[in-house]
Protein backbone atom coordinates (compact mmCIF):
# COMPACT_ATOMS: atom_id res chain seq x y z
CA UNK A 1 0.00 0.00 0.00
CA UNK A 2 2.78 2.39 0.95
CA UNK A 3 4.60 1.83 -2.32
CA UNK A 4 1.15 2.32 -4.67
CA UNK A 5 0.62 5.78 -2.23
CA UNK A 6 4.22 6.94 -3.02
CA UNK A 7 4.07 6.28 -6.46
CA UNK A 8 0.67 8.56 -6.62
CA UNK A 9 2.18 11.33 -5.44
CA UNK A 10 5.27 10.91 -7.66
CA UNK A 11 3.66 10.39 -10.39
CA UNK A 12 1.12 13.84 -10.08
CA UNK A 13 4.24 16.00 -9.29
CA UNK A 14 6.16 15.33 -12.72
CA UNK A 15 4.82 16.77 -16.01
CA UNK A 16 4.09 14.52 -18.72
CA UNK A 17 6.86 15.25 -20.80
CA UNK A 18 9.15 15.16 -18.06
CA UNK A 19 7.84 11.42 -16.99
CA UNK A 20 8.45 10.24 -20.85
CA UNK A 21 11.94 11.66 -21.02
CA UNK A 22 12.86 9.78 -17.83
CA UNK A 23 10.96 6.60 -19.71
CA UNK A 24 13.20 7.15 -22.51
CA UNK A 25 16.65 7.31 -20.50
CA UNK A 26 15.95 4.48 -18.54
CA UNK A 27 15.21 2.25 -21.64
CA UNK A 28 18.24 3.50 -23.50
CA UNK A 29 20.23 2.39 -20.34
CA UNK A 30 18.61 -0.93 -19.70
CA UNK A 31 19.44 -1.98 -23.85
CA UNK A 32 23.11 -0.54 -23.41
CA UNK A 33 23.24 -3.18 -20.10
CA UNK A 34 21.73 -5.48 -22.39
CA UNK A 35 24.14 -5.00 -24.76
CA UNK A 36 27.30 -6.04 -22.99
CA UNK A 37 26.97 -9.89 -23.10
CA UNK A 38 27.09 -9.57 -26.64
CA UNK A 39 29.61 -7.12 -26.67
CA UNK A 40 31.22 -9.53 -24.74
CA UNK A 41 30.89 -12.30 -27.16
CA UNK A 42 32.70 -9.99 -30.20
CA UNK A 43 35.72 -9.29 -27.35
CA UNK A 44 36.30 -12.86 -26.67
CA UNK A 45 35.89 -14.32 -30.43
CA UNK A 46 38.63 -11.28 -31.33
CA UNK A 47 40.68 -11.45 -28.68
CA UNK A 48 41.04 -15.23 -29.34
CA UNK A 49 41.38 -15.05 -33.22
CA UNK A 50 43.96 -11.87 -33.04
CA UNK A 51 46.51 -13.71 -30.56
CA UNK A 52 45.87 -17.05 -33.00
CA UNK A 53 46.63 -15.07 -36.14
CA UNK A 54 49.90 -14.46 -34.36
CA UNK A 55 50.47 -17.79 -33.40
CA UNK A 56 49.41 -19.59 -36.79
CA UNK A 57 52.21 -16.75 -38.25
CA UNK A 58 54.55 -19.12 -36.54
CA UNK A 59 53.13 -22.60 -36.32
CA UNK A 60 51.82 -24.44 -39.83
CA UNK A 61 47.84 -24.88 -39.24
CA UNK A 62 48.01 -28.24 -40.85
CA UNK A 63 50.72 -28.90 -38.08
CA UNK A 64 48.71 -28.24 -35.28
CA UNK A 65 45.44 -29.84 -36.30
CA UNK A 66 47.24 -33.30 -37.57
CA UNK A 67 50.31 -33.15 -35.30
CA UNK A 68 50.64 -35.86 -32.86
CA UNK A 69 53.42 -33.95 -30.43
CA UNK A 70 52.49 -31.04 -28.21
CA UNK A 71 55.80 -30.27 -26.74
CA UNK A 72 55.45 -26.14 -26.46
CA UNK A 73 56.79 -25.93 -22.92
CA UNK A 74 59.68 -27.75 -24.33
CA UNK A 75 62.96 -26.55 -26.14
CA UNK A 76 62.17 -28.56 -29.04
CA UNK A 77 58.75 -27.21 -29.68
CA UNK A 78 56.16 -29.25 -31.84
CA UNK A 79 52.70 -27.80 -32.02
CA UNK A 80 50.30 -30.86 -32.66
CA UNK A 81 46.86 -30.69 -30.78
CA UNK A 82 45.89 -34.18 -31.34
CA UNK A 83 47.21 -35.34 -27.85
CA UNK A 84 45.65 -32.56 -25.66
CA UNK A 85 42.10 -32.96 -27.91
CA UNK A 86 42.47 -36.93 -27.79
CA UNK A 87 42.79 -36.84 -23.49
CA UNK A 88 39.41 -33.99 -23.53
CA UNK A 89 37.81 -36.39 -25.56
CA UNK A 90 38.65 -39.42 -23.67
CA UNK A 91 37.71 -37.58 -19.94
CA UNK A 92 34.72 -36.21 -21.50
CA UNK A 93 33.74 -39.65 -23.05
CA UNK A 94 34.16 -40.85 -19.54
CA UNK A 95 32.32 -38.45 -17.69
CA UNK A 96 29.47 -38.86 -19.84
CA UNK A 97 29.36 -41.78 -19.23
CA UNK A 98 29.04 -41.67 -15.75
CA UNK A 99 26.90 -38.69 -16.00
CA UNK A 100 23.91 -39.87 -18.71
CA UNK A 101 22.86 -42.89 -16.90
CA UNK A 102 23.10 -42.13 -13.55
CA UNK A 103 21.53 -38.56 -14.29
CA UNK A 104 18.71 -39.80 -16.68
CA UNK A 105 18.11 -42.51 -13.57
CA UNK A 106 17.53 -39.59 -10.93
CA UNK A 107 15.50 -37.55 -14.08
CA UNK A 108 13.26 -41.12 -13.90
CA UNK A 109 12.73 -40.95 -10.08
CA UNK A 110 12.59 -37.31 -9.15
CA UNK A 111 10.23 -36.65 -12.14
CA UNK A 112 7.81 -39.72 -12.12
CA UNK A 113 8.51 -41.54 -8.94
CA UNK A 114 9.14 -38.99 -5.99
CA UNK A 115 6.42 -37.52 -4.19
CA UNK A 116 6.50 -33.84 -3.73
CA UNK A 117 8.32 -33.73 -0.36
CA UNK A 118 11.00 -36.14 -1.71
CA UNK A 119 11.49 -34.38 -4.56
CA UNK A 120 11.74 -31.16 -2.83
CA UNK A 121 14.62 -32.54 -0.63
CA UNK A 122 16.13 -34.76 -3.15
CA UNK A 123 16.96 -32.48 -6.28
CA UNK A 124 18.91 -29.56 -4.29
CA UNK A 125 20.90 -32.24 -3.12
CA UNK A 126 22.09 -34.04 -6.98
CA UNK A 127 22.12 -29.99 -7.68
CA UNK A 128 25.15 -29.11 -4.97
CA UNK A 129 26.87 -31.46 -6.56
CA UNK A 130 27.49 -28.59 -9.39
CA UNK A 131 27.82 -26.09 -6.69
CA UNK A 132 30.60 -27.41 -5.39
CA UNK A 133 34.21 -25.72 -6.43
CA UNK A 134 35.95 -27.85 -8.85
CA UNK A 135 39.18 -28.08 -7.29
CA UNK A 136 37.18 -29.74 -4.48
CA UNK A 137 36.69 -32.29 -6.90
CA UNK A 138 40.66 -32.38 -7.85
CA UNK A 139 41.48 -32.80 -4.34
CA UNK A 140 39.15 -35.61 -3.69
CA UNK A 141 40.04 -36.97 -7.12
CA UNK A 142 43.58 -37.07 -6.24
CA UNK A 143 43.91 -37.75 -2.47
CA UNK A 144 41.35 -40.15 -1.93
CA UNK A 145 39.39 -41.88 -5.20
CA UNK A 146 42.38 -42.65 -7.02
CA UNK A 147 44.94 -44.42 -4.46
CA UNK A 148 42.34 -45.66 -1.56
CA UNK A 149 39.13 -46.77 -4.18
CA UNK A 150 40.10 -46.91 -7.59
CA UNK A 151 44.17 -48.84 -7.21
CA UNK A 152 41.82 -51.45 -5.26
CA UNK A 153 40.15 -52.27 -8.66
CA UNK A 154 43.09 -51.33 -10.71
CA UNK A 155 46.63 -51.94 -9.10
CA UNK A 156 48.82 -50.58 -11.85
CA UNK A 157 46.66 -46.75 -12.00
CA UNK A 158 49.45 -44.16 -11.85
CA UNK A 159 49.08 -40.73 -9.25
CA UNK A 160 47.69 -38.78 -11.95
CA UNK A 161 45.42 -40.95 -14.97
CA UNK A 162 42.61 -39.84 -16.68
CA UNK A 163 40.15 -42.57 -15.22
CA UNK A 164 39.72 -40.71 -12.19
CA UNK A 165 39.70 -37.43 -13.89
CA UNK A 166 36.79 -38.49 -16.52
CA UNK A 167 34.72 -39.86 -13.24
CA UNK A 168 34.65 -36.86 -11.42
CA UNK A 169 33.94 -34.94 -14.06
CA UNK A 170 31.07 -37.74 -14.37
CA UNK A 171 29.91 -36.52 -11.10
CA UNK A 172 29.98 -32.59 -11.37
CA UNK A 173 28.21 -32.79 -15.02
CA UNK A 174 25.30 -35.31 -13.80
CA UNK A 175 23.02 -32.86 -12.50
CA UNK A 176 22.93 -31.07 -15.69
CA UNK A 177 21.35 -34.41 -17.60
CA UNK A 178 19.59 -34.81 -14.01
CA UNK A 179 18.31 -31.36 -14.18
CA UNK A 180 17.46 -30.78 -17.89
CA UNK A 181 15.86 -34.39 -17.88
CA UNK A 182 13.45 -34.03 -15.56
CA UNK A 183 12.49 -30.62 -17.21
CA UNK A 184 11.99 -32.29 -20.55
CA UNK A 185 9.95 -35.44 -18.67
CA UNK A 186 8.01 -32.64 -16.19
CA UNK A 187 7.03 -31.33 -20.06
CA UNK A 188 5.09 -34.41 -21.42
CA UNK A 189 1.53 -33.83 -20.75
CA UNK A 190 -0.71 -36.00 -17.94
CA UNK A 191 -2.68 -36.75 -20.96
CA UNK A 192 0.02 -39.10 -22.63
CA UNK A 193 0.38 -40.42 -19.53
CA UNK A 194 -3.17 -41.31 -18.94
CA UNK A 195 -3.73 -42.33 -22.38
CA UNK A 196 -0.93 -45.36 -21.69
CA UNK A 197 -2.59 -46.31 -17.73
CA UNK A 198 -6.35 -46.40 -19.77
CA UNK A 199 -4.75 -49.00 -22.09
CA UNK A 200 -3.49 -51.16 -18.77
CA UNK A 201 0.10 -50.26 -18.71
CA UNK A 202 1.81 -50.34 -15.91
CA UNK A 203 3.71 -47.63 -13.99
CA UNK A 204 7.24 -48.59 -15.07
CA UNK A 205 5.89 -49.04 -18.86
CA UNK A 206 4.63 -45.73 -18.86
CA UNK A 207 7.93 -44.43 -17.75
CA UNK A 208 9.63 -46.13 -20.12
CA UNK A 209 7.95 -46.26 -23.55
CA UNK A 210 5.81 -43.18 -23.16
CA UNK A 211 7.40 -40.38 -20.78
CA UNK A 212 11.53 -41.24 -21.84
CA UNK A 213 10.79 -41.50 -25.44
CA UNK A 214 8.45 -38.14 -25.41
CA UNK A 215 11.06 -36.41 -24.05
CA UNK A 216 14.38 -38.00 -25.84
CA UNK A 217 14.73 -34.62 -27.63
CA UNK A 218 15.33 -32.95 -24.34
CA UNK A 219 17.17 -35.82 -22.80
CA UNK A 220 19.70 -35.96 -25.64
CA UNK A 221 20.76 -32.37 -25.30
CA UNK A 222 21.25 -32.60 -21.66
CA UNK A 223 23.74 -35.27 -22.53
CA UNK A 224 25.48 -33.01 -25.42
CA UNK A 225 25.39 -29.99 -22.93
CA UNK A 226 26.85 -32.30 -20.41
CA UNK A 227 29.47 -33.47 -22.73
CA UNK A 228 30.52 -29.55 -23.92
CA UNK A 229 30.94 -28.88 -20.18
CA UNK A 230 32.86 -31.73 -19.29
CA UNK A 231 35.20 -30.70 -22.17
CA UNK A 232 35.87 -27.38 -20.85
CA UNK A 233 36.46 -28.61 -17.27
CA UNK A 234 39.91 -27.17 -15.86
CA UNK A 235 40.64 -27.55 -12.22
CA UNK A 236 40.06 -31.26 -12.00
CA UNK A 237 41.91 -32.33 -14.90
CA UNK A 238 45.04 -29.89 -13.52
CA UNK A 239 45.15 -31.67 -10.40
CA UNK A 240 44.32 -35.32 -11.07
CA UNK A 241 45.17 -35.80 -14.65
CA UNK A 242 48.65 -34.68 -14.51
CA UNK A 243 50.85 -32.63 -16.95
CA UNK A 244 51.90 -35.09 -19.98
CA UNK A 245 50.48 -34.37 -23.14
CA UNK A 246 51.00 -38.17 -24.82
CA UNK A 247 48.63 -39.52 -27.42
CA UNK A 248 46.97 -42.52 -25.77
CA UNK A 249 44.21 -44.40 -24.96
CA UNK A 250 45.09 -45.91 -21.67
CA UNK A 251 42.75 -44.47 -19.48
CA UNK A 252 45.27 -45.64 -16.11
CA UNK A 253 47.66 -43.08 -17.71
CA UNK A 254 48.23 -39.31 -16.95
CA UNK A 255 47.08 -36.86 -19.85
CA UNK A 256 46.98 -33.56 -20.30
CA UNK A 257 43.42 -31.94 -21.76
CA UNK A 258 43.55 -28.66 -23.62
CA UNK A 259 42.19 -26.94 -20.24
CA UNK A 260 44.93 -28.36 -18.12
CA UNK A 261 47.47 -27.31 -20.83
CA UNK A 262 46.04 -23.70 -20.28
CA UNK A 263 46.41 -23.85 -16.80
CA UNK A 264 49.91 -25.22 -16.49
CA UNK A 265 51.09 -22.28 -18.59
CA UNK A 266 49.12 -19.84 -16.59
CA UNK A 267 51.03 -21.24 -13.36
CA UNK A 268 54.11 -21.26 -14.83
CA UNK A 269 55.96 -18.07 -16.65
CA UNK A 270 54.37 -17.19 -20.53
CA UNK A 271 55.70 -13.66 -21.06
CA UNK A 272 53.68 -11.51 -23.31
CA UNK A 273 54.15 -11.91 -26.58
CA UNK A 274 56.19 -15.62 -26.44
CA UNK A 275 55.07 -18.64 -28.86
CA UNK A 276 53.74 -20.38 -25.30
CA UNK A 277 51.65 -17.43 -24.36
CA UNK A 278 50.21 -17.11 -27.71
CA UNK A 279 49.42 -20.94 -27.77
CA UNK A 280 47.14 -20.59 -25.00
CA UNK A 281 44.71 -18.27 -27.52
CA UNK A 282 45.46 -21.22 -30.25
CA UNK A 283 43.92 -23.38 -27.43
CA UNK A 284 41.45 -21.45 -26.15
CA UNK A 285 40.07 -20.52 -29.78
CA UNK A 286 39.87 -24.39 -30.51
CA UNK A 287 38.34 -25.51 -27.27
CA UNK A 288 36.00 -22.37 -27.86
CA UNK A 289 35.00 -23.29 -31.29
CA UNK A 290 34.54 -27.68 -30.56
CA UNK A 291 31.81 -26.51 -27.12
CA UNK A 292 30.15 -23.84 -29.24
CA UNK A 293 29.30 -26.05 -32.13
CA UNK A 294 28.45 -28.79 -29.52
CA UNK A 295 26.27 -26.51 -27.51
CA UNK A 296 24.58 -25.30 -31.06
CA UNK A 297 24.25 -29.03 -31.76
CA UNK A 298 22.51 -29.31 -28.42
CA UNK A 299 19.99 -26.36 -28.95
CA UNK A 300 19.30 -27.67 -32.29
CA UNK A 301 17.99 -31.29 -31.38
CA UNK A 302 16.06 -29.61 -28.89
CA UNK A 303 14.69 -27.41 -32.06
CA UNK A 304 14.24 -30.33 -34.21
CA UNK A 305 12.87 -32.89 -32.81
CA UNK A 306 10.87 -31.79 -29.92
CA UNK A 307 7.25 -32.49 -29.74
CA UNK A 308 5.17 -29.82 -29.33
CA UNK A 309 2.24 -30.55 -27.03
CA UNK B 1 2.51 -68.09 -19.57
CA UNK B 2 0.30 -65.43 -19.26
CA UNK B 3 0.32 -65.36 -15.52
CA UNK B 4 3.98 -65.53 -15.45
CA UNK B 5 4.33 -62.58 -17.84
CA UNK B 6 1.98 -60.67 -15.39
CA UNK B 7 4.24 -61.39 -12.44
CA UNK B 8 7.13 -60.34 -14.54
CA UNK B 9 5.33 -57.07 -15.16
CA UNK B 10 4.90 -56.59 -11.42
CA UNK B 11 8.16 -57.23 -10.58
CA UNK B 12 9.73 -54.67 -12.87
CA UNK B 13 7.22 -52.40 -11.45
CA UNK B 14 9.47 -52.37 -8.08
CA UNK B 15 12.86 -52.66 -9.80
CA UNK B 16 12.51 -49.94 -12.41
CA UNK B 17 11.91 -47.46 -9.54
CA UNK B 18 14.45 -49.03 -7.69
CA UNK B 19 17.20 -48.88 -10.36
CA UNK B 20 15.91 -45.05 -10.59
CA UNK B 21 16.66 -44.16 -7.62
CA UNK B 22 20.00 -45.11 -7.32
CA UNK B 23 21.04 -42.30 -9.55
CA UNK B 24 19.80 -40.25 -6.41
CA UNK B 25 21.53 -42.20 -3.91
CA UNK B 26 24.43 -42.76 -5.81
CA UNK B 27 24.71 -38.48 -5.23
CA UNK B 28 23.94 -38.62 -2.02
CA UNK B 29 26.41 -40.73 -1.07
CA UNK B 30 29.07 -39.48 -3.10
CA UNK B 31 28.66 -35.99 -1.66
CA UNK B 32 28.70 -37.64 2.18
CA UNK B 33 31.73 -39.85 1.26
CA UNK B 34 33.47 -36.42 0.15
CA UNK B 35 32.19 -34.43 3.13
CA UNK B 36 33.73 -36.81 5.72
CA UNK B 37 36.63 -37.41 3.80
CA UNK B 38 37.42 -33.57 3.96
CA UNK B 39 36.60 -33.32 7.54
CA UNK B 40 38.48 -36.28 8.36
CA UNK B 41 41.81 -34.38 6.45
CA UNK B 42 41.53 -31.34 7.64
CA UNK B 43 39.39 -30.25 10.77
CA UNK B 44 42.59 -30.85 12.78
CA UNK B 45 43.91 -27.78 10.87
CA UNK B 46 41.07 -25.71 11.67
CA UNK B 47 42.38 -22.62 13.28
CA UNK B 48 42.45 -18.85 13.25
CA UNK B 49 45.88 -19.26 12.06
CA UNK B 50 44.15 -20.52 8.84
CA UNK B 51 42.25 -17.64 8.11
CA UNK B 52 44.64 -14.71 9.99
CA UNK B 53 48.07 -15.16 8.80
CA UNK B 54 49.96 -14.79 5.24
CA UNK B 55 50.75 -18.42 3.34
CA UNK B 56 54.13 -19.32 4.48
CA UNK B 57 56.20 -22.51 3.30
CA UNK B 58 55.80 -23.20 6.90
CA UNK B 59 52.96 -25.07 7.18
CA UNK B 60 52.13 -23.97 10.85
CA UNK B 61 52.22 -20.69 10.41
CA UNK B 62 50.37 -20.88 6.90
CA UNK B 63 46.98 -19.14 6.01
CA UNK B 64 44.99 -17.70 3.49
CA UNK B 65 44.36 -14.31 4.49
CA UNK B 66 45.50 -12.87 1.41
CA UNK B 67 43.24 -14.67 -0.34
CA UNK B 68 40.37 -14.70 2.15
CA UNK B 69 41.00 -10.75 1.54
CA UNK B 70 41.40 -11.45 -2.24
CA UNK B 71 38.30 -13.27 -3.01
CA UNK B 72 35.83 -10.95 -1.13
CA UNK B 73 36.92 -7.98 -2.93
CA UNK B 74 37.33 -9.56 -6.68
CA UNK B 75 34.00 -11.30 -6.09
CA UNK B 76 32.31 -8.57 -4.34
CA UNK B 77 33.56 -6.20 -6.85
CA UNK B 78 31.89 -9.17 -9.80
CA UNK B 79 29.03 -9.09 -7.83
CA UNK B 80 28.65 -5.13 -7.77
CA UNK B 81 29.10 -5.16 -11.81
CA UNK B 82 27.16 -8.43 -12.68
CA UNK B 83 24.15 -8.18 -10.68
CA UNK B 84 22.79 -4.81 -11.66
CA UNK B 85 23.71 -5.58 -15.45
CA UNK B 86 21.58 -8.76 -15.41
CA UNK B 87 18.71 -6.80 -13.92
CA UNK B 88 19.00 -4.47 -16.26
CA UNK B 89 19.53 -6.75 -19.01
CA UNK B 90 16.64 -8.69 -17.78
CA UNK B 91 14.48 -5.84 -17.55
CA UNK B 92 14.95 -4.40 -21.02
CA UNK B 93 14.23 -8.13 -22.36
CA UNK B 94 10.95 -8.46 -20.82
CA UNK B 95 9.51 -5.34 -20.72
CA UNK B 96 11.24 -3.54 -23.23
CA UNK B 97 11.77 -5.53 -26.33
CA UNK B 98 9.00 -7.70 -26.43
CA UNK B 99 9.59 -10.44 -29.38
CA UNK B 100 11.78 -8.26 -31.55
CA UNK B 101 14.22 -9.87 -33.74
CA UNK B 102 17.13 -8.06 -31.76
CA UNK B 103 15.72 -9.41 -28.45
CA UNK B 104 16.23 -13.31 -29.61
CA UNK B 105 20.04 -11.73 -30.69
CA UNK B 106 19.87 -10.71 -27.65
CA UNK B 107 18.75 -13.97 -25.60
CA UNK B 108 20.72 -16.06 -27.70
CA UNK B 109 24.08 -14.19 -27.49
CA UNK B 110 23.09 -14.88 -23.35
CA UNK B 111 23.03 -18.64 -24.03
CA UNK B 112 25.83 -18.60 -25.57
CA UNK B 113 27.61 -16.70 -23.32
CA UNK B 114 26.82 -19.45 -20.66
CA UNK B 115 28.20 -22.28 -23.35
CA UNK B 116 31.94 -20.55 -22.94
CA UNK B 117 34.42 -22.78 -20.79
CA UNK B 118 35.77 -20.90 -17.67
CA UNK B 119 39.13 -21.34 -18.60
CA UNK B 120 38.33 -19.36 -21.54
CA UNK B 121 37.03 -16.41 -19.81
CA UNK B 122 40.35 -16.92 -18.21
CA UNK B 123 42.73 -16.79 -21.58
CA UNK B 124 40.63 -13.55 -22.69
CA UNK B 125 40.83 -11.78 -19.94
CA UNK B 126 44.33 -12.30 -19.94
CA UNK B 127 44.75 -11.14 -23.38
CA UNK B 128 41.99 -8.40 -23.39
CA UNK B 129 42.13 -6.95 -20.09
CA UNK B 130 45.69 -7.46 -18.66
CA UNK B 131 47.25 -6.92 -21.27
CA UNK B 132 44.87 -5.46 -23.81
CA UNK B 133 43.59 -2.68 -21.40
CA UNK B 134 47.05 -2.29 -19.20
CA UNK B 135 44.87 -3.50 -16.41
CA UNK B 136 47.90 -5.69 -15.17
CA UNK B 137 47.27 -9.14 -12.95
CA UNK B 138 44.85 -6.72 -10.90
CA UNK B 139 41.56 -7.18 -8.78
CA UNK B 140 39.92 -5.05 -11.10
CA UNK B 141 40.76 -7.85 -14.02
CA UNK B 142 39.87 -10.36 -12.30
CA UNK B 143 36.48 -8.69 -11.11
CA UNK B 144 35.20 -8.06 -14.72
CA UNK B 145 36.11 -11.28 -15.86
CA UNK B 146 34.51 -13.00 -13.17
CA UNK B 147 31.49 -10.59 -13.55
CA UNK B 148 31.26 -11.15 -17.57
CA UNK B 149 31.76 -15.45 -16.54
CA UNK B 150 28.60 -14.94 -13.60
CA UNK B 151 26.36 -12.60 -16.22
CA UNK B 152 24.57 -15.45 -18.23
CA UNK B 153 23.42 -17.06 -14.69
CA UNK B 154 21.81 -14.17 -12.77
CA UNK B 155 20.16 -12.63 -16.19
CA UNK B 156 18.45 -16.38 -15.97
CA UNK B 157 17.11 -15.62 -13.23
CA UNK B 158 16.13 -12.19 -12.97
CA UNK B 159 14.28 -13.23 -16.48
CA UNK B 160 12.46 -15.36 -14.07
CA UNK B 161 12.04 -13.16 -11.11
CA UNK B 162 10.17 -10.90 -13.57
CA UNK B 163 7.94 -13.22 -15.08
CA UNK B 164 6.50 -14.19 -12.08
CA UNK B 165 4.51 -10.60 -11.20
CA UNK B 166 1.73 -10.91 -12.68
CA UNK B 167 0.55 -8.90 -16.04
CA UNK B 168 -2.94 -7.97 -14.80
CA UNK B 169 -1.10 -5.39 -12.14
CA UNK B 170 1.35 -4.07 -15.42
CA UNK B 171 -1.78 -4.19 -17.48
CA UNK B 172 -3.40 -1.53 -14.19
CA UNK B 173 -0.33 0.97 -14.00
CA UNK B 174 -0.57 1.16 -18.06
CA UNK B 175 -4.28 1.74 -18.04
CA UNK B 176 -3.99 4.28 -15.73
CA UNK B 177 -0.99 6.39 -17.86
CA UNK B 178 2.14 5.06 -16.26
CA UNK B 179 5.18 4.82 -18.52
CA UNK B 180 7.01 1.80 -19.09
CA UNK B 181 9.78 2.42 -16.33
CA UNK B 182 6.87 3.60 -14.11
CA UNK B 183 5.81 0.43 -14.53
CA UNK B 184 9.47 -1.07 -13.91
CA UNK B 185 10.17 1.02 -10.77
CA UNK B 186 6.34 0.57 -9.02
CA UNK B 187 5.34 -2.78 -10.23
CA UNK B 188 7.97 -4.97 -11.47
CA UNK B 189 11.16 -4.19 -9.35
CA UNK B 190 9.50 -3.85 -5.84
CA UNK B 191 7.85 -7.51 -6.50
CA UNK B 192 11.06 -9.42 -8.17
CA UNK B 193 13.75 -7.61 -6.50
CA UNK B 194 13.85 -10.47 -3.47
CA UNK B 195 14.53 -13.66 -6.43
CA UNK B 196 16.96 -11.20 -8.43
CA UNK B 197 18.56 -10.84 -5.46
CA UNK B 198 18.84 -14.62 -4.69
CA UNK B 199 20.03 -15.18 -8.65
CA UNK B 200 23.17 -12.63 -7.63
CA UNK B 201 23.72 -14.41 -4.56
CA UNK B 202 24.00 -17.62 -6.24
CA UNK B 203 26.25 -15.76 -8.93
CA UNK B 204 28.07 -14.62 -6.03
CA UNK B 205 29.07 -18.13 -4.54
CA UNK B 206 29.80 -19.22 -7.87
CA UNK B 207 32.39 -17.05 -8.72
CA UNK B 208 33.76 -17.71 -5.23
CA UNK B 209 34.12 -21.22 -6.30
CA UNK B 210 35.97 -20.31 -9.84
CA UNK B 211 39.55 -21.11 -10.22
CA UNK B 212 40.12 -21.50 -13.68
CA UNK B 213 40.03 -17.97 -14.98
CA UNK B 214 41.68 -16.59 -12.37
CA UNK B 215 44.75 -18.57 -12.43
CA UNK B 216 45.21 -17.59 -15.71
CA UNK B 217 44.41 -13.84 -14.67
CA UNK B 218 46.57 -13.79 -11.77
CA UNK B 219 48.96 -16.64 -12.02
CA UNK B 220 50.00 -18.96 -9.13
CA UNK B 221 51.51 -16.34 -7.20
CA UNK B 222 52.31 -16.28 -3.64
CA UNK B 223 50.82 -12.97 -1.95
CA UNK B 224 52.46 -11.76 1.56
CA UNK B 225 49.95 -8.72 2.03
CA UNK B 226 46.58 -7.53 1.77
CA UNK B 227 44.62 -6.10 -1.93
CA UNK B 228 44.59 -2.54 -1.05
CA UNK B 229 43.68 -1.33 -4.54
CA UNK B 230 42.29 -1.95 -7.87
CA UNK B 231 45.08 -2.41 -9.16
CA UNK B 232 46.93 -4.79 -6.41
CA UNK B 233 48.03 -8.48 -7.35
CA UNK B 234 45.92 -10.76 -5.78
CA UNK B 235 45.20 -14.51 -5.37
CA UNK B 236 41.13 -16.34 -4.61
CA UNK B 237 40.67 -19.03 -1.96
CA UNK B 238 40.38 -21.55 -4.49
CA UNK B 239 43.80 -20.76 -6.24
CA UNK B 240 45.17 -21.13 -2.69
CA UNK B 241 44.08 -24.03 -2.27
CA UNK B 242 44.98 -25.49 -5.19
CA UNK B 243 48.77 -24.42 -4.83
CA UNK B 244 48.48 -26.29 -1.18
CA UNK B 245 46.52 -29.61 -3.76
CA UNK B 246 49.55 -29.49 -5.60
CA UNK B 247 52.45 -29.81 -2.50
CA UNK B 248 52.98 -33.45 -1.97
CA UNK B 249 53.16 -33.29 1.94
CA UNK B 250 50.93 -34.57 4.18
CA UNK B 251 50.41 -31.43 6.10
CA UNK B 252 50.03 -29.23 3.23
CA UNK B 253 46.97 -31.92 2.14
CA UNK B 254 45.54 -31.11 5.49
CA UNK B 255 45.84 -27.97 5.36
CA UNK B 256 43.90 -27.92 1.77
CA UNK B 257 40.88 -29.83 3.51
CA UNK B 258 41.03 -27.45 6.31
CA UNK B 259 40.62 -24.51 3.56
CA UNK B 260 38.11 -26.41 1.92
CA UNK B 261 35.77 -26.73 4.76
CA UNK B 262 36.05 -22.95 5.11
CA UNK B 263 35.32 -22.25 1.28
CA UNK B 264 32.37 -24.74 1.78
CA UNK B 265 31.10 -23.47 5.14
CA UNK B 266 31.09 -19.90 3.37
CA UNK B 267 29.42 -21.18 0.24
CA UNK B 268 27.06 -23.34 2.38
CA UNK B 269 25.82 -19.25 4.63
CA UNK B 270 25.54 -17.93 0.77
CA UNK B 271 23.22 -20.57 -0.29
CA UNK B 272 21.11 -20.62 2.91
CA UNK B 273 20.47 -17.03 2.35
CA UNK B 274 19.91 -17.42 -1.16
CA UNK B 275 17.21 -19.94 -0.11
CA UNK B 276 15.77 -17.71 2.86
CA UNK B 277 15.20 -14.85 0.68
CA UNK B 278 13.59 -16.98 -2.21
CA UNK B 279 11.22 -18.18 0.84
CA UNK B 280 10.33 -14.81 1.97
CA UNK B 281 9.68 -14.18 -1.80
CA UNK B 282 7.38 -16.54 -2.23
CA UNK B 283 4.91 -15.92 0.88
CA UNK B 284 5.23 -12.30 -0.26
CA UNK B 285 3.64 -13.51 -3.92
CA UNK B 286 0.83 -15.47 -1.89
CA UNK B 287 0.29 -12.87 0.08
CA UNK B 288 -0.53 -10.77 -3.26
Amino acid sequence: MAEQQRSTVLLGSKSIYRRHLINRIAQSAFLLASLVSTVALIVIFFTLTAESISFFTNVSIIEFLTGTKWTVLFSEKHFGILPLLNATLITSAIAVAVAAPAGLAAAIYLSEYAGKRARGLLKPVVETLSGIPTVVYGYFALYFVTPQFLRGLIPDLGIHNALAVGLMIGVLVMPIVASLSDDAMKAVPEDLRMAAYSLGARKYQVVLRVVVPAALSGIVASVILAFARAMGETMIAAIAGGFRPVLSFDVREAMQTMPSYIAQVATGDAPHGTIEYQSLFAVGLFLLLITAALNFIGIRVVRRWEIRY
Amino acid sequence: MQQRAAKRRKVNDVLVPLAASIGVFVAIAFLVSLLLYVISMGAGRLSPTLLLEYPSANPREAGMRSAILGSVFTVGLAGLICIPLSIATAIYLTEYAGNKWWSQVLRYNIANLAGVPSIVFGVVGLGFLVYGLGLGRSVIAGAFTLAILTLPYVTVVCVEAIRTVPEDQRFGAYALGATTYEVVRYIVLPRALPMMLTGGILGISRALGEAAPILVISGLIFIREDPMSLLSEFTVIPLQLYNWISRPQLVFQQLAAAGIIVLLVILLALNSLAIHLRQRFYRRLEEG
